[in-house]
This record gives structure tokens, C-alpha cells and sequence, in this order.
């Protein structure tokens, strides 16, 4: 499979182009990494602190000793966290964003599918109409009031659920219904489009007209094409989710790394936010690669067209 | 609100798309953007929807104006309940939410339709040019927005509203003091703006590459058409349904994300506030000890049913411009 090699070599060196677009994207930003310390700091403290990470040195030089780090696989110290590498501290939280990351897809795919598929076959009746108003509903209310609102009702008032932290199973169930809600409703919406679309086509009448039951037609002949854009969407929608949410991991305290792409951006850790910038793209780039060839596999008439 | 009664003559989506039965021949001309707005009228929750949308525009002219409260000046009422006095109840600095609901949802919506109109002006400018010139220029054109599709948003709009702020602010400051906070708000529009383009330019290049070689764009060039004149003149008419149905479901998402801005605190400034900061500042209230459901019960709801009726609008604009159905992405 030739085609997967030249795919899988076309990843690094994008990674590198967006790697250097962030590096001089963050630089452009005024303030530095130690303008909250300015306060206690004296000047010459904080001369020394920019010297020691190299941030007194020509933009150019500064360049090139990042490229050398990340071919080494060493994107430097945190500025923020300075006694931890940023491979470290992405090392510490990815597995926690992750496991989030995965659980949360998993409801939202187990929630979006099911719940896409009934709307489009019920489609025009009272159930299709109260359940798309949940879905839309679903898309509509940010995470940071859904997760307060589970906290009160589950974690305080019911005692069901912990309010935070991380640890047990029973932790991760709040964050995951925060984190998936909202994907849940976007795969609900592509699920009742495909499906809908699929319904129309010929090959559902013949289905139809060699009598097949019709939870046959539905499930074996209209599924599979109609799973299609749910399948292009979870690309992007895996990448999102494995990197973190900020809104999940700040409400719940969840120690993932969700929290440190907005925090170094706002702090100025440049080698924290071009690292996660880097995973995010890696992730991105790898799952819409493996989207991609599965589609051949689910729908065989895209296969020649590769 | 769209509780559509199941009559057997219900006229879902399916029926919509066929072509109209013609009554009465001799009726005004069946152009398509008239077809379309009669299957945009016949499609019930899509028009109830409008209907709603434009009240709630009304609302968030009107009530800031006419109440009796203003949405900045606080009152001794801290975290006063809803009442005869106060209809939502005040928040910590004993303000009026009525009011303040609505002058945030004037807010929001503004920001949500700025926002949208910069994505639409960079997404249709790139796809159009990069779709209709084609060749090497595409190419690239399109590797760019690839790119800067596999970069998290969230980072270019920090970079961009810390970098710009203070030139802007300082200019604000040289024309007017009064306009300082503006400064913000101006760099929402554009960091979201430039976040939001990518898909835009996406689906306008795909329509571009298949309206290129049309007879009637060949027949322009023919006749010496330039690329400006064929570009607005023969191009644009014929994407603007996919690009007004694009541009009606950008505004929910970008509403949104001006709220997850506001909670982030980079978005609005107090004593401005949004729909997104007033739900930010509701939602840290939230404790074991008491609950203050009003401070996120008004917004909250005024942001969903926005949000939703905008959907709705949305979606039946895709229904009555592009009757086969042309799905997301």
C-alpha cells in the first residue's frame, strides 16, 4: 500500500510548517513569559531569566535552536512550570486527556447514532420534533452551563456522582456527559442528514421493493452510506476531544492538558503552546488519514477514486 | 413552539423538495429565490422561527431603552429574586437582569453577526479566488487553509486580540476616550472573524469549481468579461444561497464561542456584558450553599432560544435554497 507510505511521510513535514507558523504566531504577541513576575522581580532577574532560556537572543537563532529541539524530540522547558520539560508535563496529562477524550466520544457516538437514525426514520412526526429540539438543544448550551448544572443537580443535591477530581470510574462520568453532550448533538444532526439523504436514493426502493423487512432495509442497506459523514466528522471531532477541554478540566479539576493550551497562551509560555499546537496538529493530520481509508472500507465505490 | 401537528398533509421536508405544483399559471413569475421563499414560508418551524428571531432583535433595541433600570447602575438589591420590581431578579451588584439579558443578547447578536460578516467576506473573497483561478494558486492556496485548519483556533484568537488590543486601544484612545472599550469588541469581530473562515472558503471553492466552466461564465469571458466583473457579477449570484445558509449557522457557533471567550475572560469587558459573561457570572455562583438559578436562567434561556431559532432559520434557508439537500461539510 503505497498510498498509506506516502500519506503517513507527508504528516512530518507538515507538522514542522504549523510547529514554525506557531513559533512566530506567538512571538508576534506582546508581553513576555515573565511579565507577571516583574513585580518582585528586579530587571536584572529577569535579564538573567531571558538569557537563560535563550529569549535574548536574534528571533532567527531562537528559530533554528527550536527546529534542532524537535527534531531531537525536546520542545524545551516550560516558562511557566520551569522545572518541568514540556514533553513531561504533556506526557502527565495526556493519558488523563485521553481516556476523557476516548470516553467522551464513545457516549457520543453511542448517544449521537442511535439517536440520529430514529429522528430521520421517524422523520415529520411529534418524536422527531421534540427529540431534534433536544439535540439542537444539545449543540446550543455551552459546556460551562452544563457542567455546573451537573455538578448541582448529580454531584451536590443527588450525591451521585463526585464533584471533581479524578480518579475512580465514577469520576470521569460527569465530565464525560459535559464533554460529549454537544459532539453528541452534532453526530445526532449529520446521522438524521446522511440518513435522510440515504432514504431517497434508488437503491432503498429496490431494497424495499424485493420485500425485505423494513428493519432490514433501515439497518443493512440504508446504515452503512448513511454513517458516512458521521465517519469524515469524527476526524476532527477525535482531535478536539483527545487534546482536552479547557471548560471540562477547569469546572470538574480534572488534571489533563485541555487547561494548558489556553493557560500558556495567555502566559506566554511559547514551548508549552507550540507543543500542544504540534500534538493537536499530529493528531489531526493522523486521524484524517485513518478516516480517510476507512472510508474505503465502509463505502467501496470511493475506493477507486483513491 | 414548533409542536407541528402530525396532520397527514404534513409537509416535511420530503414534499418540500419537490418542485411546487403550479396553481394558477398566470401567477407572478417563478423565479427561484421567489420558489425559494415559498418553500421557506410553507417550512413551519423555520418561519416561526424568523418570526422570533426578528421579536428578539426588536427586544433587544427596544427594552434597554424603555425600562426603567439601566443595565450598569446596581441598586442595594444583591442577588434579589425575580419579582414585581425586578422580572429576572438582580444580580451581585444589585442589577437589573431584565435588562441586562437583553442589552446582553444585543451584544452577542452583534458580535455573532460582525464576526460572521468578516468570515464571509475573507472565506467568499479566498474560495472564490482560489476556485476560479485554479492551477498552482489554488493549490496553495488551499494548502494554506489546510494548515491553518490542523492549528487549535483558540490560540490564533488569544494571539490576536493580545497583540492588536493595545494598537487599537491607543487609537481608540487618540480619536475618543469614550471608545476605549470598543477597542475590544472590534478585535472580537475580527479574531473570530479570522478563526471562522476556513470552511467558508472551503465550500465557496467548491461551488466556484463547479460554476467555472459553465456555458454562461464561458460565454462572459468570451464576450471580454474581466475576472473582477465575471467573479461578482456571474459567480457570486449564483453561490450566495450556499453562502447565506453557511452564514446563518456560522452566527450560533460564533455566539457561542464569544461565550466560551467571556468565560475564558477575554471576551466582553465589564460593564459591558454578553449573553456569554452574564451565563460566565451566573455559573461561578453556583454552590451547595444557595442557588441563584435566576442569574443563569434568563440568559441561559434567552442565549438557547436564539441560538435555536437561528438553527432553525438556518436550516429551513438550506431546505428552501438547496432543495436536494447538500448536508454538512
Amino acid at each position: 500500500m503505497p498510498l498509506i507510505f506516502r500519506r503517513l511521510a507527508a504528516i512530518p513535514p507538515l507538522v514542522v510548517l504549523i510547529a514554525s507558523l506557531a513559533f512566530f504566531l506567538v512571538r508576534v504577541a506582546p508581553g513576555g513569559p515573565f511579565d507577571r513576575e516583574r513585580k518582585s522581580a528586579s530587571p536584572e532577574i529577569e535579564r538573567q531569566l531571558m538569557q537563560r532560556y535563550h529569549l535574548d537572543e536574534p528571533l532567527w537563532q531562537q528559530y533554528g535552536r527550536f527546529l534542532a529541539g524537535v527534531f531531537r524530540g525536546d520542545l524545551g522547558p516550560s516558562l511557566k512550570y520551569r522545572n518541568h520539560s514540556v514533553t513531561d508535563i504533556i506526557a502527565q496529562g495526556l493519558p488523563v486527556s485521553l481516556t476523557l477524550g476516548l470516553l467522551a466520544f464513545g457516549f457520543a457516538l453511542g448517544i449521537g447514532i442511535p439517536t440520529g437514525f430514529c429522528t430521520a426514520v421517524w422523520r415529520g412526526q411529534w418524536a422527531d420534533w421534540g427529540i431534534s429540539l433536544l439535540v439542537l438543544l444539545a449543540i446550543c448550551v455551552p459546556g460551562f452551563v452544563i457542567g455546573p448544572v451537573l455538578v448541582l443537580v448529580f454531584g451536590l443535591k443527588l450525591g451521585w456522582f463526585p464533584v471533581g477530581l479524578w480518579g475512580s470510574p465514577l469520576h470521569a462520568v460527569l465530565p464525560m456527559v459535559t464533554l460529549g453532550l454537544y459532539f453528541a448533538g452534532r453526530i445526532a444532526r449529520l446521522m438524521r442528514e446522511g440518513m435522510m439523504q440515504t432514504l431517497q436514493s434508488e437503491f432503498i426502493q429496490t431494497a424495499r421493493a424485493k420485500g425485505l423487512s423494513e428493519l432490514r432495509v433501515l439497518l443493512k442497506h440504508a446504515f452503512r452510506p448513511a454513517v458516512l459523514p458521521v465517519l469524515s466528522y469524527s476526524g476532527p471531532m477525535l482531535a478536539d476531544l483527545l487534546t482536552g477541554s479547557f471548560v471540562v478540566e477547569n469546572i470538574f479539576q480534572v488534571p489533563g492538558i485541555g487547561v494548558f493550551l489556553v493557560n500558556s497562551s495567555i502566559n506566554r509560555d511559547y514551548p508549552m503552546t507550540i507543543g500542544l499546537v504540534m500534538l493537536y496538529a499530529i493528531l489531526l493530520l493522523g486521524l484524517n488519514m485513518v478516516v480517510d481509508f476507512s472510508y474505503g472500507l465502509l463505502d467501496p465505490r470511493t475506493k477507486s477514486s483513491q | 413552539m414548533n409542536q407541528d401537528s402530525p396532520t397527514p398533509r404534513a409537509e416535511n421536508t420530503l414534499e418540500i423538495a419537490r418542485p411546487l405544483p403550479v396553481e394558477g399559471t398566470s401567477a407572478s413569475p417563478r423565479t427561484p429565490n421567489r420558489q425559494a421563499w415559498l418553500r421557506f414560508r410553507r417550512n413551519r418551524p423555520a418561519a416561526l422561527a424568523g418570526i422570533f428571531l426578528a421579536l428578539i432583535i426588536a427586544a433587544t433595541l427596544l427594552i434597554p431603552v424603555i425600562s426603567r433600570f439601566d443595565s450598569d447602575h446596581g441598586s442595594d438589591i444583591q442577588f434579589g429574586p425575580p419579582g414585581w420590581q425586578h422580572w429576572l431578579g438582580t444580580d451581585v451588584h444589585g442589577r437589573d437582569l431584565w435588562v441586562r439579558t437583553f442589552s446582553g443578547a444585543r451584544i452577542s447578536l452583534l458580535v455573532g453577526s460582525v464576526g460572521a460578516g468578516v468570515s464571509l467576506l475573507i472565506g467568499v473573497l479566498w474560495g472564490m479566488v482560489a476556485g476560479y483561478l485554479g492551477g498552482r494558486l489554488d493549490s496553495v492556496m488551499m494548502r494554506f487553509v489546510d494548515v491553518l485548519y490542523s492549528m487549535p483556533g483558540i490560540v490564533f484568537v488569544i494571539v490576536l486580540i493580545t497583540t492588536l488590543e493595545g494598537h487599537l486601544a491607543r487609537l481608540f484612545e487618540f480619536i475618543s476616550p469614550r471608545l476605549g472599550n470598543s477597542a475590544r469588541m472590534v478585535f472580537l469581530f475580527a479574531g473570530l472573524g479570522a478563526v471562522s473562515w476556513l470552511t467558508m472558503a472551503r465550500i465557496v471553492r467548491g461551488q466556484v469549481i463547479s460554476l467555472r466552466n459553465r456555458p454562461f461564465v464561458i460565454a462572459s469571458r468570451a464576450l471580454g468579461a474581466d475576472t473582477r466583473r465575471i467573479l461578482l457579477h456571474h459567480i457570486l449570484p449564483n453561490i450566495s444561497g450556499v453562502v447565506i445558509v453557511y452564514l446563518t449557522l456560522t452566527i450560533p457557533s460564533i455566539i457561542l464561542y464569544e461565550s466560551f471567550l467571556s468565560y475564558l475572560g477575554l471576551g466582553i469587558r465589564p460593564p459591558q456584558a454578553s449573553l456569554g459573561t452574564l451565563i460566565a457570572e451566573g455559573a461561578s455562583q453556583i454552590n451547595s450553599v444557595r442557588v441563584y438559578w435566576w442569574l443563569l436562567a434568563g440568559p441561559g434561556m434567552l442565549l438557547a432560544s436564539t441560538l435555536l431559532a437561528l438553527n432553525f432559520v438556518g436550516d429551513g434557508l438550506r431546505d428552501a435554497l438547496d432543495p436536494k439537500g447538500s448536508g454538512e461539510r
